[in-house]
């Protein structure tokens, strides 16, 4: 479905263009000029204080819509996500995800979602891990990353050294490929797999 | 916590007269074809005897790549894919879902339209948590609750039918508001409703609570202690009957939850019993905001001014809702097109269901179908 990944407006058809609406064209995309969203905000507070006096230029806190979170450098893990729990008490972990930017010279980022109890705080932790590096468990850190990680895993295909049982979840133990990954079509698989457990040429 | 990745051995019992041959060891599965794992779940258990020495879960049968899909649909097109996920909870999903799309856009909803959302999603909790505990109940033994729930919990689909036409994936929010203005009679149904459920609830309470069976099968059974829940990331009742008071709906406010009174339920020993005692709480809980709501419901419009197309701009947004499993939580990240360049969904089952190894170890394969029941998971969810 390649159509699907177009914009809306279909770009108006080059060359023929006469020159007099070209004129009136750049007045039109100016009357509803909308403001520029926002933009993330450099994040202060007494705890990004403490980890920066920490970990120096290693974090960069900023704050989006509201919400805050921190880059950190990919070496940081999981001593950072350590000192969170154990001295900024965000002792729940609510969410271990990635994204993949094909383009980018380190394609991941990985998210740590996290909670504290005790001050009612949610924070996102961001690392950028390029493609074969593998990452430090953090199931020592918060039990809960256990099949998190495994998902990611899956998805991604991103490594977790330490991990206990480090294997696919949603997808079958044989499965080729990490759908996730932008590389992955929408309506691709496995189609040996497909052949050989299903008995089909196709799933679809 | 004990080490998930150990098992106990009868040699490591300090056993050493015993030989392999006095091992009742036995591996075993359950499911995926199993009415009690309440949809495609597979555990195998080893087993000694009855006793449950550890399990693991196989799930991903209902993989349907719902995170997948929404890379590829507009914002307004993904909508009606999260009723899929936890279909026992639609209207849940789709309120998380609208609500972080309108954090992203930057636009609220208005208050109407918010009241709405509390209306139908606080019946869509006492719908889940009566289908919850009909099947539990089924699963333990006790076979009249699940017709007594099933028969009340058909009037709370018959308003969501009359509201917008469906009973299950009822897609009722859009991004921005509501679709549909609420058709005639529908406070009145509301109300009507909330004095049939309540004597309602006092009779499923009547049957269970203090039966004798259901104390022997449900009391000191899985149980899990908060600090165990918080590792593990368990929320929602779960969390709750083991003592921790904490609720997203007073933690992080969102919809018009602010201006409801209601108390969150807790319980103590963290065991079966207890958060059969916190739901049901949580169905009269529900009632009350119900009340609170269709009395207090404003005049207004439904929907926000929102434009045609939605472009939210580059950037990212996690927000969470309390369903009625536990924090559902929906990460979207936007590359400012049309459609979301990756959208993650934290579904509590998933994560709940992490902490069925925990609270059935050491305990009898009975308790193995119990603990699952009272974990409510729904396997659409846990798989996506």
């Amino acid at each position: 479905m390649p159509e699907e990944t177009k914009s809306p407006v279909p770009p108006p058809p080059e060359g023929d263009k006469p020159s007099a609406p070209k004129a009136a064209a750049p007045e039109k995309p100016a009357a509803p000029a909308k403001p520029a969203g926002p933009a993330p905000v450099p994040w202060d507070s007494p705890l990004t204080a403490r980890l920066k006096q920490r970990y120096g230029s290693g974090i960069t806190p900023s704050t989006y819509l509201g919400q805050n979170y921190m880059v950190a450098d990919s070496s940081l893990i999981p001593e950072l996500l350590e000192v969170l729990r154990d001295e900024e008490k965000f002792d729940y972990c609510v969410d271990l995800t990635a994204l993949h930017y094909p383009n980018r010279e380190k394609q991941f980022d990985l998210v740590w979602i996290l909670y504290s109890f005790a001050a009612n705080e949610r924070i996102r932790v961001k690392t950028m891990i390029a493609e074969g590096a593998a990452v430090p468990t953090s199931t020592s850190v918060w039990p809960a990353t256990n099949w998190l990680e495994r998902e990611v895993f899956d998805m991604f295909g991103i490594r977790f050294t330490g991990h206990p049982d480090l294997r696919r979840i949603l997808l079958p133990e044989d499965w080729k490929g990490h759908p996730l990954r932008k590389d992955y079509g929408i309506i691709q698989q496995d189609q040996e797999w497909v052949k050989i457990n299903l008995g089909i040429e196709s799933g679809q | 916590m004990s080490d998930p990745t150990t098992y106990i051995s009868h040699l490591e019992l300090g056993e050493p007269d015993k030989t392999y041959l006095d091992s009742n060891e036995l591996i075993i599965n359950m499911g995926p074809q199993h009415p009690a794992t309440h949809g495609v779940l597979r555990v195998i258990l080893k087993l000694d005897g009855e006793k449950v020495l550890g399990t693991e879960c196989v799930i991903g049968y209902l993989h349907r790549g719902v995170e997948k899909i929404a890379e590829h649909r507009t914002y307004a097109m993904f909508n009606p894919y999260v009723d899929r996920m936890d279909y026992v909870a639609a209207v849940s999903n789709g309120l998380g879902y609208c609500e972080a799309v309108e954090k992203l856009l930057n636009i609220e909803a208005p208050p109407r339209a918010n009241y709405i959302r509390v209306i139908l999603t606080e019946l869509n909790r006492l719908a889940s948590h009566q289908l919850w505990l009909g099947t539990h109940a089924l699963d333990i033994g006790a076979i009249t609750p699940l017709f007594y729930l099933f028969r009340d919990r058909e009037e709370i689909l018959k308003i969501f039918e009359r509201y917008c036409g469906a009973r299950l994936t009822t897609h009722a929010f859009r991004i921005g508001g509501c679709q549909y203005e609420t058709y005639d009679g529908f406070e009145r149904d509301v109300e009507n409703f909330i004095a049939f459920a309540r004597p309602k609830i006092d009779e499923y309470e009547g049957l269970l609570t203090g039966n004798r069976i259901w104390l022997e099968r449900t009391r000191g059974v899985g149980r899990i202690s908060a600090d165990d829940c918080k590792a593990l990331g368990v929320t929602g009742p779960v969390l709750r009957a083991s003592g921790v008071k904490w609720d997203l709906r007073k933690a992080k406010p969102y919809a018009a939850y602010a201006e409801m009174n209601f108390e969150i339920p807790t319980g103590v020993n963290g065991d079966t019993y207890d958060r059969y005692l916190v739901r049901v709480e949580e169905m009269r809980q529900s009632l009350r905001i119900l009340e609170q709501a269709v009395a207090k419901i404003p005049e207004g419009p439904i929907m926000a001014k929102i434009p045609k197309v939605l472009k939210p701009p580059v950037g990212e947004i996690y927000h969470s809702i309390e369903a009625p499993k536990g924090e559902l939580g929906y990460f979207i990240v936007s590359d400012g097109s049309t459609q979301p360049y990756r959208l993650r969904v934290r579904p509590p089952s998933f994560v709940n269901l992490q902490a069925l190894d925990l609270m059935v170890r050491g305990q009898l394969v009975a308790d193995v179908i119990a603990v699952i029941g009272t974990l409510d998971i729904v396997l659409g969810e846990v798989d996506r």
